[in-house]
C-alpha cells in the first residue's frame, strides 16, 4: 500500500476524506464556544489557591482566622481540613503520592497550601491575602545533578524511610553488545546535553467548575481535562464518590498539548469547596500557577555515546540520563514505562546493539514530566541521537545529510524491530529524508552557505530525523493507574440515517468533531455532516482513556472504524432481508449495499436504517436498529516518521538566531484530513522553535521560578516563525484499519533537534560542538566566546 | 462606581468596583464570554477588543477606563446574521485550532484591514506578534487574513456610520442591570 493516495480509503468508496473545513469552527470565530471559565452556575462560588512562596520550608502555623472572617468568604480549606476527610494526599499518574494542600512541608515554590472559596473571583484572592502561613525555610534541592550527593536534603522525607532524593533507576537494551560493539568501533563520539525543562502553556489555563448535586449525591464537573474518563476514575477512587455518580464534562478545551492530562490540587480543591459549600465552586487558575504548578515537561541531562566505522556506518548507541522529576513524581505515562518511551533513542537507524540507563532524582520543583506533545519521551529520545549523529558527521568531516541517508533503516527493513524491543510497524526513511532534500534545495543550500562563510556571514543547515511511536497502546503492556489503554466508541444510526459517533477521546483543537464524522461517513457512504461526534461528556462516551500521546487517531480513530464496520456489517443483513437475497450476495459499492451482478437492487444505509427501525420481518442475527458500539485495544503502536531540515541565520555579535526556512515531511500514514493534520504540523514546528531558542523554565539557587510569566517565559510569536514548507509521503500502518498513524505531536517531537542542529552549524566555524537549549541571543554570543549557559540554572 | 459602556453597539450601565479589569466586565458581568483571559501581562492577547476605535488588551483595561466608550468584541464581528471576512477566513483557511485566541486574532485582524486593505504576510505577521497562538504556527492565520484581504468586508466605515456599532445587532437598545 505503500504510496496510495490519502484519499483512497480501504472501502473503495471515496470522498469522506479530504481537506473539509472544521464543523467547529462555526461556534469559535463566532465567539461562542464553551470552555470551563464561561460556566456560570446559579450561586456559583469562586475558588482561589494560596500558594507557597517558598521552594522548601516547613510549615510551623497556618492562620485562617481573618480570611474566614472576611463577609465574602464561605470556606477556607486547609492541608488540616483535607487531612480530616483523608484527602491531604492523592496518587499521581506514577505510583507516587502528591499533597493537595501541604500538612508538613512545602516543596516547590507555588505548592498549593489552602483554598479558599469566595462570592466572587476578586474576594477570594482578597482574601488569600488575610491567610498567615509561618514557614521555616529549608536549603532546597535545585540542582538535579546534585540531588543525589551525600548530605543533600531530603525532599521526600513523607516517604517512609526515604533517606536521599532517588526515585528510580531504569534500563532498555543490551549493555554487554552494546559494549562490545564500542569496543570495536573506529569512532566513538559522546556529548552532555540538557533538555531543559519546558512548559506546555496552553493559551487556556487549567480549571474546574466543580458542582456537588446534595439530594442525589450526583456531583458534576466541568473540567479542562484530556482524559475525562480517567479522571473520573481518579476522582471516584480518591474522593470516594461512587463513580456513577460523577460526571466529568471536559467542554471545548483551549489547548492542551499534555498539560491537561493529570489530576491537580485545584481539582480536588473545587470538588471539596463544593462538598463544604453545597455550592458550585469555579477555580481558574492564572497564568504563573499554571507556569508554576502544574505539570512541566522535559528536564532531562543526557550523555550520549554513538559508536561507527571510519566509513560512517553507525554500529552502536548509549545513553545514560538524570531524570528531574520535581518534588513528587507526577510523570503522565503508561506504567510499566518510567521514562516514557525514551528507549526508543535509536530512532530511525541501523545500528547493531543500544543501551540506556535512566535515573530519576527528586528536586524541590513542579511535579510533572510528560507534559508537552512529546510523545511520552520521544521527543527527548529523538533530540539525543539527532545530536548525536550530527556530532559524529562532524567528527567523520561527513555531510549530516549523506551520514543520515547512509543509516537510515531501509524500507525492506519493516516491520523492524529495534535494539530496545520496539517493533516499527512500515516506514520508507530514504525516500523522506530525499523529498525534504530536494523541496529545501539541499545542494544550493550547502554552497550558498559556503559562499556566506567566506564573507563571515553565518548560515545554518540543521536536518532531523524522526520516528515516532504513538496510539498507547496495547493493554497487556500499557495502562495508566491501571487502566488498559483501550478506547470506546459508540456508533448509532438514527432511522433516517444520520449518525451519532461517541468516542472516550476529547479534543483541545485537533478537530475530532470533523476528523471522525469523516472516518464514519468513509464507512457508511455518509456526508461528514450526517454524522455528529460526541465527546468530551463520560455521561455520554463510552470509557476510554483520552486524548495525548498522539493517540486519537490511531486508537480511537480505529475503534470508529470497527465500529462503523460492524453497522455495515449490521445493514447487509437487513438489506439482504429488505431485498430477498442472501446476504452473501451482496457487495459494498458506491456506500450502499448491492446485489452482485444487479447494480439496480441497492440500498443505502439511510433506506437500510429505515428498514431496520420498522416493521420489516428482521433475519437471525439483527435483533433491530443499526447501533453498535466497539473497544479498539491497539496491537502495537504507530510509527509515524518524518525528515526536517531548518535554515538559519546568525548574528555572531548578538547572537540572535533568525529562522529563515524550515522543510517538514511528515509520514503520518493515511491522512483522513489533510487540512487538520497540516495544522498539527504548523503548530508543532512553532513548538520546536520555540524550545530551541526561546522556552525555558529555570530556576534560581534558592528555587525561585524564572519562568513564572509570560514576560519570562518566552513562547514564539509569528515573528519568529517562518512560513513553514511542508512535504508528505504516505506509508500506511499495517495495523490500523485504515492505515493511519497519528500526527499530533509528530512536529514538536522532531523539529527541536533540527533547529540547534542548525544553528550549531553555523556556529561551526567558531569551533562550538555543542549548546544547550534554548539557544537564546545570551546563549549563543556565549557559546561563540567558547562558554555556552548552563540553561536550567539561573548562575549567579 | 457606575459606568455606562456601549458595547457592539448596545449602551450598559452598571455599578463596578473600580479595580475590575474591563475583560472581567464583558465576561463576568455581560456574559460575553468570546472574549477570553490568557495571561495577566498583556503578552497573550486572547483578550484583545476594540476601545473605541483600537485594539487594546482588555485584561490590562480597567472598566472604569471604558466608561463613556465604545467596545467591539467578537460578538459584534458577525452583522445581521453575516460573518465578517474575517471570520470567514479564518474558517476557510484552518486559522484556528483550540479557538482560544481566535477571537482576539479576529479583532486585530479587522483592525488592520480596515487601515491596510491590501497588506503582505510580513505585514500581517508584524500585526499579529504581540498575540500568541499555541496551536497553528500562525501560517494559517496569516493567510487566513490574505483571504479576508480578498474578500469584500461588509463595509466599515460604510453608510451605516459608526464603524464600531454601526448596523449591528441589537442596534444601540439600553440594556440596563
Amino acid at each position: 500500500m505503500t504510496g496510495a493516495s490519502s484519499a483512497a480509503g480501504p472501502t473503495g468508496a471515496s470522498g469522506a476524506y479530504g481537506p473539509v473545513r472544521r464543523k467547529e469552527d462555526a461556534r469559535f470565530i463566532r465567539g461562542r464556544g464553551l470552555f470551563v471559565d464561561d460556566i456560570q452556575l446559579p450561586g456559583m462560588l469562586h475558588g482561589a489557591i494560596l500558594r507557597s512562596p517558598l521552594a522548601h520550608a516547613r510549615i510551623l502555623s497556618v492562620d485562617i482566622a481573618s480570611a474566614l472572617a472576611h463577609p465574602k468568604v464561605e470556606a477556607v480549606i486547609t492541608g488540616a481540613t483535607l487531612a480530616g476527610r483523608g484527602l491531604a494526599w492523592m496518587p499521581t499518574l506514577s505510583q507516587d503520592v502528591q499533597a493537595v494542600l501541604a500538612t508538613d512541608k512545602v516543596r516547590f515554590q507555588g505548592q498549593e497550601v489552602a483554598f479558599v472559596v469566595a462570592q466572587d473571583r476578586y474576594s477570594a484572592r482578597d482574601a488569600l491575602e488575610l491567610i498567615n502561613v509561618d514557614y521555616e525555610p529549608l536549603p532546597p534541592v535545585i540542582d538535579a545533578e546534585r540531588a543525589l550527593d551525600p548530605g543533600t536534603p531530603v525532599v521526600r522525607d513523607d516517604l517512609p524511610g526515604k533517606t536521599d532524593n532517588h526515585i528510580f533507576d531504569w534500563e532498555a537494551g543490551n549493555e554487554a553488545a552494546t559494549a562490545a560493539v564500542f569496543a570495536r568501533a573506529d569512532v566513538v563520539v559522546t556529548q552532555d546535553m540538557l533538555y531543559p525543562r519546558s512548559h506546555p502553556a496552553p493559551l487556556e489555563t487549567c480549571g474546574m467548575v466543580a458542582d456537588l448535586e446534595v439530594i442525589s449525591g450526583k456531583l458534576t464537573l466541568w473540567s479542562t481535562s484530556q482524559a475525562p474518563h480517567a479522571h473520573r476514575t481518579l476522582y471516584a477512587l480518591v474522593a470516594g464518590v461512587p463513580e456513577h455518580k460523577i460526571r466529568v464534562i471536559s467542554p471545548d478545551v483551549g489547548g492542551g498539548f499534555g498539560n491537561k492530562v493529570p489530576v491537580y490540587p485545584g481539582y480536588i480543591c473545587a470538588i471539596v469547596g463544593s462538598m463544604m459549600t453545597g455550592r458550585p465552586v469555579k477555580w481558574m487558575e492564572d497564568r504563573s500557577e499554571n507556569l508554576m504548578s502544574t505539570s512541566f515537561a522535559r528536564d532531562y541531562h543526557m550523555h550520549g555515546e554513538i559508536a561507527a566505522s571510519r566509513d560512517g556506518r553507525i554500529l552502536g548507541l548509549r545513553a545514560k540520563v538524570l531524570g528531574d522529576h520535581g518534588a513528587f513524581n507526577a510523570t503522565a505515562q503508561p506504567t510499566k514505562f518510567p521514562a516514557g518511551f525514551f528507549h526508543i533513542f535509536t530512532g530511525s537507524y541501523d545500528l547493531q546493539a543500544a543501551h540506556c540507563q535512566v535515573t530519576a532524582v527528586h528536586t524541590n520543583k513542579a511535579p510533572g514530566g510528560v507534559a508537552y506533545a512529546c510523545s511520552f519521551r520521544i521527543t527527548e529520545a529523538v533530540y539525543l541521537v539527532e545530536r548525536m549523529v550530527d556530532l559524529l558527521a562532524r567528527e567523520l568531516a561527513m555531510d549530516p545529510a549523506e551520514l543520515r541517508m547512509k543509516n537510515l533503516l531501509r524500507p525492506e527493513q519493516f516491520p523492524y524491530t529495534g535494539p530496545t524491543g520496539w517493533e516499527y510497524d512500515s516506514g520508507n526513511y530514504p525516500r523522506a529524508l530525499t523529498l525534504a532534500m530536494d523541496m529545501a534545495g539541499y545542494a544550493q543550500l550547502r554552497e550558498e552557505q559556503a559562499r556566506k562563510r567566506e564573507r563571515g556571514e553565518y548560515m545554518g543547515i540543521g536536518l532531523s530525523f524522526f520516528t515516532e511511536g504513538v496510539g498507547a497502546g496495547p493493554r497487556a503492556h500499557m495502562d495508566i493507574l491501571g487502566l488498559g489503554m483501550a478506547d470506546g466508541a459508540d456508533l448509532r444510526v438514527y432511522p433516517t440515517g444520520k449518525a451519532v459517533l461517541a468516542i472516550s477521546v476529547q479534543t483541545q483543537g485537533q478537530g475530532h468533531e470533523t476528523t471522525f464524522a469523516q472516518i464514519v461517513a468513509q464507512e457508511l457512504g455518509l456526508s461528514p455532516d450526517d454524522v455528529e461526534v460526541v465527546h468530551g461528556d463520560t455521561d455520554r462516551t463510552p470509557f476510554g482513556l483520552g486524548t495525548y500521546g498522539s493517540r486519537s487517531t490511531p486508537v480511537s480513530g480505529a475503534a470508529a472504524v470497527i465500529v462503523a464496520r460492524k453497522v455495515r456489517e449490521r445493514a447487509r443483513i437487513v438489506a439482504a432481508a429488505m431485498m430477498e437475497v442472501s446476504a452473501d450476495d451482496l457487495d459494498w459499492t458506491g456506500g450502499a449495499w448491492q446485489v452482485r451482478g444487479d447494480p439496480e437492487q441497492s440500498a443505502n444505509i439511510a433506506q437500510i436504517a429505515m428498514a431496520a427501525h420498522g416493521s420489516l420481518e428482521l433475519p437471525e442475527g439483527v435483533e433491530g436498529h443499526l447501533d453498535a458500539e466497539t473497544v479498539y485495544n491497539p496491537p502495537n503502536l504507530t510509527f509515524p516518521f518524518g525528515a526536517y531540515i531548518c535554515v538559519t541565520d546568525v548574528d555572531p555579535g548578538t547572537g540572535v538566531v533568525k529562522v529563515r526556512r524550515f522543510i517538514a515531511v511528515d509520514d503520518c500514514g493515511v491522512r483522513i484530513n489533510p487540512m487538520i493534520v497540516e495544522g498539527q504540523v504548523h503548530g508543532g514546528l512553532a513548538d520546536g522553535i520555540g524550545m530551541a531558542l526561546m522556552q525555558v523554565i529555570a530556576f534560581d539557587e534558592n528555587g525561585n521560578c524564572l519562568g513564572g510569566s509570560f514576560m519570562d517565559y518566552l513562547l514564539p510569536t509569528a515573528l519568529e516563525c517562518p512560513s513553514w514548507e511542508l512535504g508528505e509521503t504516505v506509508t500506511p500502518s499495517p495495523h490500523h484499519p485504515i492505515g493511519a498513524k497519528g500526527v499530533g505531536e509528530s512536529a514538536t517531537v522532531g523539529s527541536p533537534a533540527a533547529v540547534v542542529n542548525s544553528v550549531l552549524d553555523a556556529l561551526a566555524p567558531f569551533g562550538v560542538r555543542h549548546a544547550d537549549m534554548p539557544l537564546t541571543p545570551a546563549n549563543v554570543w556565549s557559546a561563540i566566546q567558547g562558554r555556552p549557559l548552563r540553561t536550567d540554572l539561573a548562575v549567579s | 462606581m457606575q459606568i455606562t459602556i456601549t458595547v457592539n453597539g448596545a449602551v450598559y450601565k452598571r455599578e463596578v468596583e473600580p479595580r475590575l479589569l474591563l475583560i472581567h466586565f464583558l465576561r463576568d458581568d455581560l456574559r460575553l464570554t468570546g472574549s477570553h483571559w490568557g495571561c495577566d501581562t498583556s503578552n497573550c492577547g486572547a483578550c484583545v477588543v476594540w476601545l473605541d476605535d483600537i485594539p487594546v488588551k482588555s485584561c490590562t483595561v480597567l472598566a472604569a477606563m471604558a466608561d463613556g466608550h465604545r467596545v467591539l468584541t467578537v460578538e459584534g464581528l458577525e452583522r445581521g446574521g453575516q460573518l465578517d471576512p474575517v471570520q470567514e477566513g479564518f474558517a476557510q483557511c484552518h486559522g484556528l485550532q483550540c479557538g482560544f485566541c481566535t477571537p482576539g486574532m479576529m479583532l486585530t485582524a479587522r483592525w488592520l484591514l480596515d487601515h491596510h486593505p491590501d497588506p503582505s504576510p510580513a505585514e500581517i505577521r508584524e500585526a499579529i506578534s504581540g498575540q500568541i497562538c499555541r496551536c497553528t504556527g500562525y501560517e494559517n492565520i496569516v493567510r487566513s487574513i490574505l483571504w479576508a484581504s480578498q474578500h469584500a468586508s461588509w463595509g466599515q466605515p460604510d453608510a451605516g456610520g459608526d464603524p464600531v456599532n454601526g448596523g449591528g445587532d441589537p442596534g444601540g437598545a439600553e440594556v440596563t442591570a
